[in-house]
């Protein structure tokens, strides 16, 4: 669907470079939520701009539906981007249009005729659940209800493909969790393939089926989410995902639990299927050892369920070690070390 | 000598309908030719959806050489412009015309400044929905802007009231005409009184109609 190969793009900003995406190959296949996730100046906005050709590549090539976007003329260009709608962090409304002008923008420009642009309209607004609201403008709108106005607009062309610029980050918490849901609705019930970018894990975490994540204009890692998030390759990674899931306790408390005696710590992954069973029960019960779960969690990604427990363990020593080699074949286990945290 | 206010009145009249003619006619020109050059300046700056650097360094120098030079000096300098144009330097006719070049720069930085203040992500957003330039400067920028467009177009007006007293002064007629040469040269107070109400009612007048235009446009 969506295909970079071997793509940078410099900006040159007086007598200085800016080499904003360096040599970027990923493939993006139809029917995909693919999110694409960096710090703040990683790249992740220009590379998303390569795509509906915003911005243009430095070299390397980007294909859209089998289509060089790179080669086409202005006018080409200007059709093509009608296949591609594009949401904001701000919104980017017309504020001097109402709602139904806002999305109707798409449809004037692509020659509908009045009638269809219309119940088009209509349609749309249905869908994003603002029926209501066709008469009001921009600035009598809530920030959840103003992107709900951006994506209608974006869908209005019935466009195959939908890029979203941040597209929840200026929103709170509870409006940014209804427009991931509107989100995957757009993508399931409308067969929409949707590249995103964002800084936020929780992002990917809801929504994602492949993740990039990019650093000073590098794709550094990416795959699928639920391997990218179980099984993080590169630090950075790391980091994003300690952001909303940490592994850990705080310092603070792993110390008081040394200092009290508390024994050695273990961490324990648990992925998939070795969730359904009581894997930490039965094996520590059959060698006389009791457990103990200092910290921990079990995460939904993608509909399967992902563990991760710090566990100690209390009994005599070999048993302990008969516990733990017997563990080791079924979960992924591995010592929490002294300074770790 | 004092005035016969019996007889006197129909030359007020007949001098506030010459002003008003300067600031109108001045205002159209000023304001097709201002709108036309501050949107060519705007699309035309860096990164922008028609950048031309050597067109907006030409504009740009163009508007800076001409906006600091003080109207009356201006008028004078280029009489002999003017003459050429309008065939003669003095009158209604004659003043339009130093006039509307005045406006018509002080239009187009006014435009300009109302133009960046649109947010660039508007206009992103329009181009990402495939719209050319040309769409995007009459169905984007300029609604967009409209509101604020007005006022400045009002603040404009104000000045105009005034650049057209001066053009009176030498040669233009109108108020300023009136007002020189009853007021200040044959020192009646009372041509003086009534043409400085005259214009105080323009100005409040001018900044009313503004006021309502942008108001409606912007809603609130």
């Amino acid at each position: 669907m969506i295909e970079f190969k071997d793509v940078s793009k410099t900006f040159s900003l007086g007598k200085r470079d800016v080499h904003a995406v360096k040599n970027v190959s990923l493939s993006i296949s139809k029917g995909e939520i693919f999110g694409i996730i960096g710090f703040s100046g990683a790249g992740k906005s220009t590379l998303l701009r390569l795509v509906n050709m915003l911005e243009r590549p430095t070299s390397g090539t980007i294909f859209i539906q089998d289509i060089d976007v790179s080669k086409l003329s202005s006018k080409d260009l200007r059709t093509r981007r009608r296949n591609i709608g594009m949401i904001f962090q701000n919104f980017n409304l017309f504020n001097s249009r109402t709602v139904a002008g806002n999305i109707a923008y798409p449809l004037k420009l692509a020659g509908t005729p009045k009638r269809e642009i219309n119940k088009r309209v209509k349609e749309l607004l249905n869908f994003v659940g603002l029926a209501d609201k066709e008469k009001d403008f921009p600035d009598q709108l809530s920030g959840g209800q103003k992107q709900r106005v951006g994506i209608a607009r974006a869908l209005a062309t019935s466009p195959d493909i939908l890029i979203c610029d941040e597209a929840t980050s200026a929103l709170d918490p509870d409006t940014t969790a209804d427009i991931l849901k509107l989100l995957k609705k757009v993508n399931r019930d409308l067969g929409i393939t949707i590249l995103l970018i964002t800084h936020e894990m929780h992002v990917i975490q809801s929504i994602c089926d492949k993740v990039a994540v990019m650093e000073d204009g590098e794709v550094i890692e990416d795959g699928n989410v639920f391997e990218t998030f179980t099984d993080p390759q590169h630090e950075t990674t790391q980091r994003f995902i300690h952001s909303v899931q940490s592994d850990l306790p705080s310092k603070q408390i792993l110390k008081e639990w040394r200092s009290s005696g508390g024994g050695k710590l273990y961490r324990v992954i648990f992925k998939g299927d070795a969730t359904n069973d009581p894997v930490l029960s039965t094996i520590t019960k059959k060698h006389d050892v009791d457990f103990n779960i200092v910290y921990g969690a079990v995460r939904e990604l993608q509909e399967k369920l992902f563990g991760n427990l710090i566990v100690s363990f209390t009994g005599d020593a070999s048993a302990v070690q008969n516990v733990l080699n017997e563990l080791n074949t079924i979960v992924e286990l591995e010592e929490v070390i002294e300074n770790e945290g | 000598m004092k005035v016969d206010w019996t007889t006197f009145w129909p030359r007020i009249v007949e001098a506030t309908g010459e002003t008003l003619t300067m600031v109108i006619a001045t205002l159209i020109f000023g304001s097709i030719i201002g709108i036309s050059f501050g949107l060519l300046l705007f699309v035309t700056r860096e990164n922008n959806i028609l950048e031309n650097k050597l067109l907006f360094q030409i504009l740009n120098v163009f508007i800076n050489i001409i906006r600091p030079i003080p109207f009356i000096i201006f008028m004078v300098a280029i009489s002999e412009l003017t003459r050429l144009v309008v065939g003669t330097t003095i009158g209604t006719v004659a003043a339009i015309f130093p006039m509307t070049i005045v406006a018509s720069f002080t239009i187009a930085r006014v435009v300009e400044n109302n133009l960046v203040s649109i947010d660039p992500g508007v206009i992103e957003a329009a181009q990402a929905m495939g719209a050319s330039p040309l769409r995007i400067i009459f169905t984007i920028l300029i609604p967009e802007a409209l509101g604020p467009l007005i006022l400045g177009l009002t603040f404009v007006s104000v000045s105009l009231i005034d650049f057209s007293a001066v053009a009176g002064t030498v040669g233009g007629g109108g108020l300023g005409h009136i007002a020189m040469t009853y007021g200040y040269q044959r020192f009646d107070g009372s041509v003086m009184l009534v043409t400085v109400i005259i214009l105080i009612v323009m100005v409040q007048l001018a900044q009313w109609i503004g006021n309502t235009l942008s108001k409606k446009i912007m809603r609130r």
